[in-house]
């Protein structure tokens, strides 16, 4: 007997349409002459995001648990993050787009001949459009993913091309093609943790399907040996791409080598597809054995909120003081993890857009300080910076501000929904952590806004680069919506509220 | 939108009208900003005319549905204790405007971006006061702290941004062991049926006594790091050195009372039983703020900083009263807030003046000011009589009503308390002697006196000083009901029957 299995192309036809779009991407950087391939590269990709989108809009009532037999769920969460990563992604395409942020001939050696001729011939490679496409689909498929082998798939496709654009930066070669490495050996290694894990899984339950390993965990009888062994082990790979503490060495070296542009891509969007999955194996898969996971998760979250805002106090380069807050971030998201509840879900979703367009439009307003010789990324050179750009010091401060959980913006919204979450489970010792930590988060965060705002400029300091229309508009759609769903945050929530369901 | 809705509302519109104003024309932001200011006032003075004194419970009540899915409203709603912060802070901002006509020039940014601060610093303080929300009002008590830091960052002089950090850090710190609190409140009434944020529905409720003590401290904290209450005050003095007259005013004049204000509308009606087994401990924290605060202020050199202790000095009193759980602690408490308000501003105003003119912050730099510059050295001689607490000027209505309220239930700490008058008085006439008297010091003898401008505008403070010495019963009016509404809701009775009665 033969069942042909189901799949349901309409539900799967966002990633669809977003692999599309990166092949055609390699087809045009092929095929297309360097004067109009940059301008067709971002057509393609920023109208692959938008269909893309529009797709998810348009299915977001025909949910399914078994959209690719039962390897892929659509969910109301999944959907959710599904847009999320692709509204982000529209954003960060709008900074990715700007002309000089990446190595002109990646393949050239730093320094090299071939270099220099790209650079004097006026040469641009445009790979990084199809590549960010993949990443994209590989972040779409990663929250929706529900068995461990798809799970895998995802996140080897969202990670592969990170590493090579970690590495792309057109100035400062050397660090970038640091960064890329240690991003990717830490990544691989991580991977092999996951793997690793997800074949204890196997062992343990026969199956790689989460809902199969539910069914498991609850069956008395069965030996838990294996179950921890592999869900620890899964969970290091995964915490590892969220940046948690102690699996954040790599974030601040990768968040300062990458270029910005991809920076802000990355912390943004791979956070929220990370946290889907982690959602997703937690409150499917493990979610029968929560009391034996529960002071795990709770202990990391706690060193991770504490870790995170402790070692940013120290910095004195924006890019990694914005890499230890989002390490901080990923602290109070596993807050909403361990509250396992429907009101955690709700909130980590309205976090993570919150946190994403926070996150973009810091890392694009560093795109824009710089001095002659690219962007300045150090505290000290950011002196006094509102005398002369005060919307662009405003701007900043405002998401610095939501970071910190300063209310009338969306990033108190969120912090107070989880904490609210957490205190609902009976949590109420990391809910006082929490707000501990928000308190030693904000000491850096405002110490930033002092900066800018009461230094005064000397001699060294950065300028702003006029930014470009699109620039513009990207920065004005983050801090407006930093704004908005701050002051008005039922726009959001309640329908974030009204879609976070986990179908199994 | 109701009459209360607009008087929030004002002046955040003239903060929307300044912002488009062109940023040359200085004079012309300062007139919309007095216009903004005083229209206001008009408005608020006819809400006072509307309230009636006799009803208990909240007047002019407005609710709507803010963020429906934790049950937040934008609820706003007045009673005596409001009304009368409300007017404090309602009367106190235009004469802030007035009196320090120019103490907007020489700051890092344009007059305008002053004046915006200003105005949107007086919307949220009405709102923060009017808000029966308690979402809305940690909203507003957090978002209210931005503008002052950019005031006191951004106009103030010396160690200014120093000192702002520092203000804003303290005070964050305790909003956010607040937010701790304002979660858990939400968490155990919607484990009691909704969840609610609504201060009258939560007063209902039945918490147990070591949830209430928890909660209680993470409010109390948080009001005690704003009030400021030793051994929480030490962001103040630099706040105050660092502000320009003006901003000090408004910090120490009114901010500063959201701090005692929500000890009498959340802690003591939320937690009463908290707030019974803690008001031991927070007396002798007040005891101790009215002698220290007393004893650093005859210690100090910087005027700026001496007005600064003799105000954590007056917070212990009000705290002493509110912690009393007294009739008339409560109501002398209140009393007192209004009156430091005007006596602070009183002595800011006229301080500030000499500050500006002998270019200099230290005592010793003044004397023989009584001569050279009489009136000016009247005004401050007044606003120093009143801060001593002299029968006649407001101060000594409150004084004497928190005393005689902490003395039913705690004799001793009345007469600790009655010790700070005394020092009350060395700090105020030492500061006269060495400021106002004495030979004409080098330096001052070319000083002006008050013009015009700066006497209009310390004229309706001393007026009100005066006023309310003498005859403080439109106040009390209007604070009485309200003390026996929060009596019952914290459910206390005073400990013997009332003279005179």
């Amino acid at each position: 007997m033969f069942n042909t299995p189901i799949i349901d192309y309409n539900l799967l036809a966002p990633i669809l349409i977003v692999l599309g779009g990166a092949l055609l991407g390699v087809l045009v950087e092929a095929f297309i002459g360097k004067t109009h391939r940059a301008r067709i590269q971002i057509t393609i990709a920023m109208i692959t995001v938008v269909i893309a989108f529009a797709w998810v809009i348009k299915i977001h009532k025909a949910l399914s648990p078994v959209a690719a037999v039962a390897s892929v769920s659509i969910d109301g969460m999944g959907l959710v993050l599904q847009g999320t990563v692709l509204a982000l992604a529209f954003v960060a395409l709008m900074f990715i787009a700007q002309d000089n942020h990446f190595a002109p001939v990646a393949a050239a050696l730093p320094g090299s001949e071939e270099e220099a001729e790209a650079t004097v011939s006026g040469t641009q490679m445009t790979e990084v459009y199809p590549l960010v496409l993949f990443a994209i689909s590989g972040m779409m498929l990663f929250p929706i993913a529900h068995d461990l082998i798809t799970l895998f798939v995802g996140l080897e496709v969202l990670s592969l091309p990170l590493y090579i654009i970690t590495g792309l930066a057109r100035r400062r070669r050397i660090l970038s093609q640091e960064a890329a490495l240690k991003y990717f050996l830490l990544g691989a290694y991580s991977s092999a943790f996951f793997v690793f894990g997800g074949a204890f899984l196997y062992g343990y339950s026969g199956s790689l399907s989460l809902a199969t390993i539910r069914q498991t965990t609850i069956t008395p009888g069965s030996n838990h040996i294996f179950l921890f062994i592999g869900m620890i082990f899964v969970t290091v790979g995964l915490l590892f791409k969220v940046g948690a503490v102690p699996f954040h060495a790599w974030t601040p070296d990768v968040y300062q080598g990458a270029p910005t542009a991809i920076t802000g891509f990355m912390a943004a969007c791979t956070k929220v597809a990370a946290f889907g999955a982690l959602l997703r194996i937690y409150f499917v898969g493990f979610s029968g054995v929560a009391n034996d996971w529960k002071p795990i998760l709770t202990t990391i979250a706690i060193i991770t909120m504490v870790g995170g805002s402790i070692a940013a106090i120290a910095q004195k380069d924006v890019k990694r003081t914005l890499a230890y807050s989002s390490i901080t971030h990923a602290g109070f998201l596993l807050v909403g993890i361990v509250a396992l509840n429907r009101a955690g879900l709700t909130a980590m979703l309205f976090y993570l857009v919150a946190y994403g367009f926070a996150t973009l439009g810091a890392f694009g307003v560093v795109t824009l300080v710089q001095d002659s010789s690219g962007e300045v990324s150090d505290l000290n050179r950011w002196a006094g910076l509102a005398k002369k750009s005060p919307w662009v010091a405003t701007a900043f401060s405002l998401f610095l501000l939501s970071f910190g959980g300063i209310p009338l913006t969306a990033g108190f919204i969120a912090k107070f929904s989880i904490f609210t979450a957490a205190y609902a489970s009976g949590n109420i010792a990391i809910v006082v952590v929490g707000v501990i930590s928000s308190a030693i988060a904000l000491f850096f965060y405002l110490r930033v806004v002092l900066t800018l705002f009461f230094k005064e400029p000397t001699a060294e300091s950065a300028t702003v680069a006029v930014p470009s229309l699109m620039m513009k508009i990207g920065i004005g759609i983050a801090f407006a919506i930093t704004l908005v769903l701050g002051v008005y945050p039922n726009l959001l929530f309640n329908l974030v509220q009204s879609l976070s369901n986990l179908l199994v | 939108m109701n009459i209360l809705t607009a008087t929030i509302l004002l002046p955040l519109l003239g903060t929307l009208v300044l912002a488009v104003t062109p940023k040359g024309n200085s004079q012309l932001a300062k007139i919309i900003a007095l216009i903004s200011s005083v229209v206001t006032t008009a408005v608020s003075v006819l809400m006072a005319l509307r309230y009636h004194s006799s009803q208990s419970g909240f007047q002019f009540v407005e609710s709507h549905s803010w963020f429906k899915a934790f049950n937040i409203n934008y609820a706003v709603g007045i009673d005596g204790l409001a009304l009368v912060l409300i007017l404090l802070t309602t009367v106190l901002v235009p004469v802030v405007i007035v009196g320090g006509w120019n103490e907007s020039e020489n700051g890092r940014w344009s007059v305008k971006t002053f004046y915006m601060l200003i105005l949107a610093l007086e919307t949220s303080m009405i709102a923060v006061f009017a808000a029966t929300d308690v979402f809305l009002f940690y909203v507003i008590f957090e978002a209210m702290l931005i503008p002052v830091y950019f005031l006191i960052g951004g106009f103030g002089r010396g160690e200014r941004a120093a000192a702002a950090l520092k203000f804003l850090l303290y005070s964050l710190f305790g909003g956010l062991l607040m937010l701790a609190a304002v979660i858990g409140i939400f968490i155990i009434s919607s484990k009691q049926g909704t969840g609610t944020f609504d201060v009258t529905a939560l007063s209902h409720m039945k918490i147990s006594h070591s949830t209430q003590n928890w909660l209680f401290l993470g409010f109390f904290i948080a009001f005690a790091i704003k009030a400021p209450l030793f051994p929480f005050h030490t962001w103040l003095p630099g706040a105050a050195a660092s502000a320009t007259p003006g901003t000090s005013i408004l910090v120490l004049g009114v901010l500063d009372k959201v701090g005692t204000y929500g000890m009498i509308r959340f802690c003591l009606v939320l937690f009463p039983q908290a707030t019974k087994t803690f008001a031991p401990y927070i007396i002798v924290l007040s005891l101790i703020s009215i002698i220290y605060g007393a004893f650093l202020a005859i210690g100090q050199k910087n005027l700026n900083s001496l007005i600064a202790f003799t105000s954590i000095s007056h917070f212990g009193f009000i705290v002493l009263g509110i912690f009393s759980l007294t009739t008339q602690g409560i109501s002398g408490a209140t009393l007192y807030m209004v009156n430091h308000g005007v006596s602070t501003a009183a002595l800011f105003l006229a301080g500030g003046w000499m500050i500006a003119r002998r270019q200099s912050t230290q005592v010793d730099d003044f004397g023989g000011l009584q001569r050279v510059t009489p009136v000016m050295a009247w005004c401050f001689f007044i606003a120093g009589l009143s801060a001593l607490a002299l029968p006649g000027l407001s101060s000594f209505v409150s004084e004497f009503l928190v005393l005689l309220g902490t003395f039913t239930r705690y004799p001793l700490a009345a007469i600790i308390g009655t010790f700070g008058i005394v020092l009350a008085a060395l700090y105020v006439l030492i500061l006269v002697q060495r400021a106002l008297h004495g030979p004409v010091k080098s330096g001052n003898e070319g000083l002006s006196d008050l013009n015009v401008r700066e006497k209009i505008a310390i004229a309706p403070v001393i007026a009100a000083l005066v006023f309310l010495g003498f005859y403080p019963k439109p106040a009390l009016t209007v604070i009485n009901p309200m003390t026996s509404t929060v009596m019952a809701q914290a459910s206390v009775t005073d400990p013997t029957p009332l003279a005179g009665k």
